[in-house]
């Protein structure tokens, strides 16, 4: 039983995970590497929580942290897309500025609490018929309704990805944008739109920290669980139902070091910590040795396109 | 219809031009911030200059900050040279810091200069471990370097967090997870507020100088950057130039981490680091991957770094703003780096070139 | 309704017999001119071959077809229309598609997915049945082996060649143009695809093929056009001509040039190559026995259409090509094995301009002094670089070949022209005092003035005995520089001749395939 309560908690401490490991992979998979998740999240979650405390409405602070991480993004797009600049410094350069702007804006919302409307909102509900199932229904279908959000949108992305035109578009120019130009596809409005979907989920994955995980306003909250979903995005070899499996793995991580400190185990509780990075990084390697190209980061991550005649 | 073709290498003049301008348009966006926090930006401008070179505690408080930064680029540098994108200084500095803590902990009665010296070269070793590990991979199976470089961080610094919050905890700090402070033998001697890390830093600078403009090794690694096939062509060995390359690199990053713990904090912890490994990548990649200007902007970057301290207290800012300043510029930057390297051209006139 | 967009529709001028109609088309670049007026025309439902050497125009004139080129000067008629091409994009509304050079497919895809992707017919989403469906019909009509569901990474070359022209006919091309499409296909692959062009015209396209290999030009072609340095010579229909003529046409007459022919008394052999044969990655003969010796004291050309096998044969001999068998004797050894970095202290030293000048012996952001230090610093002992001794070559070298450059140092070698980008190479090489010269494309692309300078240069080596091995594209070059010439075909030696006794016609006609008079094959 005590088992049941972990893994639904791990659901929970995944959520935010999944939220911001999609946004990358969509990222990703146009070709462009993101490094700040870390900085959308922070503005998401602090925008988030300031729009839900100053409004009480919990889809005004959902949209407007989807648009703050959108905007956050949008930075990196302009300056990755047409200015060309390295992917990896510029996102950096948004994550040191996400940071700074969620404690900037923020400072004044610590110690505050959720407001009731949101905290009511946002409450476990437990789904009719699924919430019945033994054990399953315990874990996933007695959740938020920001968390059951999730699990559309897993499908909502694969469909996205690999049954419209759009997704194998954006695919196409994360493997070769040349390919993908010289079939007509506009590449730059791809990757812009593509980069603000991810910045929009990045945002959410915050949100969800500073309206539905916690009730008061911390100091640290994001603390680094933008870098667990970069992470998390190559664990799952940019798949989204791989995705969903990974963030909760990588969620009951988090949190085991609570749950598991009343055990006496060998193994020091940090380890879990570490577990998901370590199981990343046998994941890249073990995809690059096998050089099954299906699995690989896709082709063009990185580079910036630049459109040369012929 | 305009196009967007590339330039070529831009110089020295225009790149100066062109970066004072960014600075400035940035420190116009970040004004409006500044306002919002409720100080006058001008003021606050002179405010960081001041907090640098006020005085002399805080200029040399500058130079200490601007140290870890120069050297963790000149890692960052050299592998950046042979287009090996290590991102992973943050977890090379950190391993190198548990490399120097090691030594402490279990030698703990050397005398200084052994100590310090064992500690800086365990730190390498341990730096150097950090970055080969990734570099192996690649080599072999072409595994991407970016993202195993960047998991790496994270592997160390959750070992640091486990040494601090755990294995090394300890007993006599009340319960706080901490590591105990470096004795007296393993702090690096200093003068007013300038340590002997400043010393080795610049001979790291002459060092690094030499070794990419004036030895065998610097230069295959230059060649093998640019094109592999020619470095194939005029004999060099590519394994080995990814080594050494990794091994300096890493070791250089590691080197910091003795620095850091024997010469500011005095002990190990997971706060040593202050993203400084994230920010030399930012440096060294601004700085054109040569050494002058990556002196030149560390020394920049720090007086960001130390004018932002010093507001904090001066001003009643809190050390967000200086955050959001700090990436407002960086930002402004990666932007002009497109007016450096690129130039629009009318169709017609592209027609003629090609 | 047919994938394939059928050709007539209402309204289009009398004219119907020539869907393309090119008039008076120049094109400069520089002070090059790489079409001067030339005409061309295309019929419907015709297989029409453009033939020429290397140079010739064939590809440039492709390019304005296919608006990668706007031209300065001419009319071009589609259809019966007088239009603009300024894109690939309006070449493909028009009708027309090109099969590109370098393959533009997305590996991971799948052969549906590349079709589907940026295609106007695709739904928002996927229909894979009723894609499969229309790629189903349409590879059915041409024949063609395509496995919808067949990942690209899995393909051979062959295989991606067919999903290229599949594309390209699936968004509607009628007009197709195929730029060497044979280089890289077995015997077999090529008559699968010369089935598949018959199989598109006999459904209504129309076909330009690019090509240079004249036995495969009289087995597909309905009427032939040949090139030479820009202008079209003619037109002339298959039937009506034969190999000899048409090679005959494609060299043209011997040019005079001013590139004086030193006679020098040859001496010893200096490099004995033997049944040299060497395999590319598509298990593909580059060089299929080859055999030729080098004398001292000689310049031996090396003639042939690109693609013959001349990089791989320097390569090779510099030690930078893996080679199957065979032997190449040089100072009394066997150099076949070593590495490229003995070989080059043996004395043998290579100057490969490719394309892109770059790349293949110089570093681009590097200044001359440096890249003239590319092949000295291993002499110094210890682990510094000394660049004494470089700048001074450098130096020399700036002065011998009039290289125009700001300064040899701090001022990166992607900065000078082309042309000085390759004086350097081959100055480099010759400062070098090699005791064996290879040297290939070396006045690729320079101007009358700066070819000279070379020539010179290595006419001033060849009396000093050195070897030197000659690639270049220009027969009439190879011609009057070259004291014999080797001349290769798909990786054979089709002959070893003495320009000086042979005809251009000849030599023409080796290049493309047929075997000098007692040679057995």
């Amino acid at each position: 039983m005590e088992f049941v309560f972990f893994l639904s908690a791990a659901v929970k401490a995944g959520t935010c995970l999944l939220y911001a490991t999609l946004g990358e992979i969509i990222s990703e998979k146009v070709g462009h590497l993101n490094l700040g998740v870390e900085g959308m999240m922070q503005i998401g979650a602090v925008i988030g929580f300031i729009a839900g405390f100053t409004f009480g409405n919990p889809y005004l602070a959902v949209l407007c942290a989807a648009l703050a991480g959108a905007a956050g993004a949008l930075i990196y797009g302009v300056l990755t897309v047409s200015l060309k600049a390295n992917q990896v410094v510029t996102g950096l350069t948004l994550t040191i500025f996400g940071v700074g702007f969620a404690a900037f804006f923020g400072k004044a919302f610590v110690g505050k609490k959720v407001p009731e409307e949101i905290v009511t909102f946002f409450q476990p509900i437990k789904l009719p018929f699924l919430g019945d199932i033994p054990y399953i229904g315990q874990i996933f279908f007695n959740q938020s309704v920001y968390v059951y959000f999730s699990y559309l949108l897993v499908i909502a992305v694969y469909i996205y990805l690999y049954k419209t035109k759009w997704g194998l578009n954006t695919r196409m120019i994360g493997e070769n944008p040349v390919a993908a130009d010289a079939s007509g596809i506009p590449v730059d409005r791809y990757k812009y739109i593509n980069i603000a979907i991810c910045g929009a989920l990045c945002g959410l994955g915050g949100a969800f920290l500073s309206l539905v995980y916690i009730s008061i306003f911390p100091v640290n909250l994001v603390s680094g669980r933008g870098w667990i979903a970069v992470a998390l995005v190559i664990f799952a070899m940019w798949n989204p139902g791989k995705a969903m499996l990974g963030a909760y793995f990588f969620g009951a991580m988090d949190i085991a070091s609570f749950w598991l400190q009343k055990y006496n185990l060998p193994i020091s509780i940090y380890f879990f910590t570490a577990l998901p990075y370590l199981a990343t990084v046998f994941v890249l390697v073990f995809t690059s040795i096998r050089k099954h190209a299906n699995k690989k980061e896709p082709a063009w991550l990185g580079n910036n396109y630049f459109k040369e005649d012929r | 219809m305009i196009h967007v073709v590339k330039k070529d290498i831009p110089r020295t003049r225009d790149t100066i031009i062109i970066r004072l301008l960014a600075i400035l348009g940035a420190l116009l966006v970040a004004s409006i911030i500044v306002i919002f926090a409720g100080a006058n930006p001008i003021n606050l401008y002179i405010g960081i200059i001041e907090g640098c070179f006020g005085n002399l505690h805080r200029f040399a408080a500058t130079i200490q900050k601007m140290v870890p930064l120069l050297v963790l680029s000149l890692g960052v540098m050299v592998a950046f040279k042979m287009k090996f994108w290590n991102i992973g200084a943050e977890g090379q500095f950190l391993m190198g810091a548990v490399g120097a803590a090691l030594v402490v902990r279990f030698f703990p009665n050397l005398p200084m200069p052994v100590m310090i010296f064992s500690m800086g070269a365990l730190a390498f070793v341990f730096g150097a471990i950090w970055l080969l590990i990734p570099a192996f991979f690649k080599a072999k199976f072409g595994t991407n370097e970016t993202l195993f470089t960047l998991m790496m961080n994270y592997i160390a610094l959750n070992l640091v967090v486990a040494l601090q919050y755990d294995f090394w905890k300890d007993p006599g700090a009340n319960g706080m997870p901490k590591i105990a402070n470096f004795p007296a033998n393993a702090l690096l001697p200093h003068i007013g507020g300038f340590n002997l890390s400043i010393a080795f830093a610049i001979i790291l600078v002459i060092l690094v100088y030499f070794l990419m403009n004036y030895s065998k090794i610097g230069f295959e690694i230059t060649v093998l950057g640019e094109s592999e096939n020619t470095a194939r062509y005029i004999g060099i060995n590519i394994t080995k130039t990814i080594i050494t390359a990794a091994l300096i690199s890493g070791g250089l990053c590691g080197l910091v981490g003795m620095f850091q713990t024997a010469g500011i904090s005095g002990a190990l912890s997971i706060e040593i680091t202050g993203g400084l490994g994230f920010t030399a990548i930012i440096v060294a990649w601004l700085s054109g991957l040569k050494v002058p200007f990556i002196v030149l902007n560390s020394f920049a970057f720090a007086v960001l770094l130390q004018g932002g301290s010093y507001i904090q207290t001066a001003f009643q800012i809190p050390g967000s703003v200086a955050e959001m300043i700090q990436a407002i510029i960086l930002f402004f930057i990666l932007g002009s780096e497109f007016a450096l390297h690129y130039r629009f051209v009318s169709d017609k006139k592209k027609r003629e070139v090609a | 309704m047919d994938s394939v967009r059928c050709f007539y529709s209402k309204g289009e001028n009398m004219n119907t017999q020539y869907v393309v109609n090119m008039k008076n088309i120049t094109k400069v670049f520089g002070k090059v001119k790489a079409l001067d007026h030339v005409e061309f025309s295309l019929k419907k439902g015709e297989i029409h071959a453009i033939l020429g050497e290397n140079g010739a125009g064939k590809s440039s004139l492709m390019n304005v077809l296919n608006g990668i080129y706007v031209p300065d000067e001419g009319e071009i008629e589609v259809k019966g229309q007088t239009v603009t091409i300024s894109s690939p994009k309006d070449a493909l509304d028009l009708g027309i598609g090109m099969l590109p050079q370098h393959y533009k497919l997305v590996d991971v895809f799948s052969a549906l997915e590349n079709v589907a992707a940026g295609s106007r017919k695709t739904t928002p989403f996927l229909n894979r049945k009723k894609i499969l469906d229309e790629m189903g019909k349409l590879i059915s009509q041409l024949g063609m082996d395509i496995d919808p569901n067949k990942k690209v990474y899995a393909m051979s070359v062959a295989e991606k060649q067919s999903l290229e022209i599949f594309k390209v006919l699936y968004r509607g091309a009628d007009i197709l143009i195929l730029d060497e499409p044979t280089a890289v296909l077995t015997p077999q692959e090529i008559k699968n695809l010369f089935q598949i062009i018959r199989k598109m015209v006999a459904v209504g396209c129309s076909v330009i093929i690019i090509t240079h290999k004249l036995d495969e030009v009289m087995e597909i072609s309905d009427r032939i056009t040949i090139m030479r340095k820009g202008t079209t010579i003619q037109t002339v229909d298959k039937k009506d001509t034969n190999p000899e003529e048409l090679a005959g046409m494609m060299v043209g007459d011997v040019m005079e040039l001013n590139i004086p022919w030193v006679d020098v008394e040859r001496g010893e052999k200096s490099l004995e190559v033997k049944d040299l044969t060497a395999i590319d990655k598509n298990k593909v003969a580059v060089l299929d026995h080859v055999s030729f010796d080098l004398y001292a004291g000689e310049i031996l050309g090396v003639a042939g259409i690109a693609g013959s096998g001349q990089k791989e044969l320097c390569e090779g001999i510099a030690g930078l090509y893996p080679i199957k068998s065979g032997e190449i004797i040089f100072d009394n050894t066997n150099i076949v094995g070593k590495n490229p970095e003995d070989i080059s202290k043996m004395g043998i030293s290579l100057s490969f301009v490719p394309e892109d000048r770059l790349g293949m012996g110089l570093v681009s952001s590097m200044d001359i002094i440096d890249n003239v230090l590319l092949k000295d610093y291993k002499n110094k002992k210890g682990m510094g670089i000394s660049r004494v001794i470089s700048r001074r070559k450098a130096l020399a070298l700036v002065e011998k070949l009039n290289v125009s450059t700001p300064g040899i140092e701090n001022h990166a070698v992607s900065l000078l022209s082309g042309g000085n980008i390759q004086k350097v190479l081959l100055g480099r090489e010759i400062e070098l005092q090699p005791k064996l010269m290879l040297t290939a494309y070396a006045t690729r692309g320079l101007d009358v003035r700066s070819s000279q300078i070379i020539y010179d240069l290595l006419n001033n080596e060849k009396k000093k005995m050195i070897p030197i091995l000659y690639i270049g594209e220009d027969l009439d070059v190879l011609m009057s520089l070259c004291d014999r010439i080797v001349v290769l075909c798909e990786g054979k030696v089709t002959g070893i001749i003495d320009p000086r006794k042979t005809t251009k016609e000849a030599i023409g006609l080796m290049m493309s395939g047929v075997m000098e008079e007692g040679k057995k094959a």
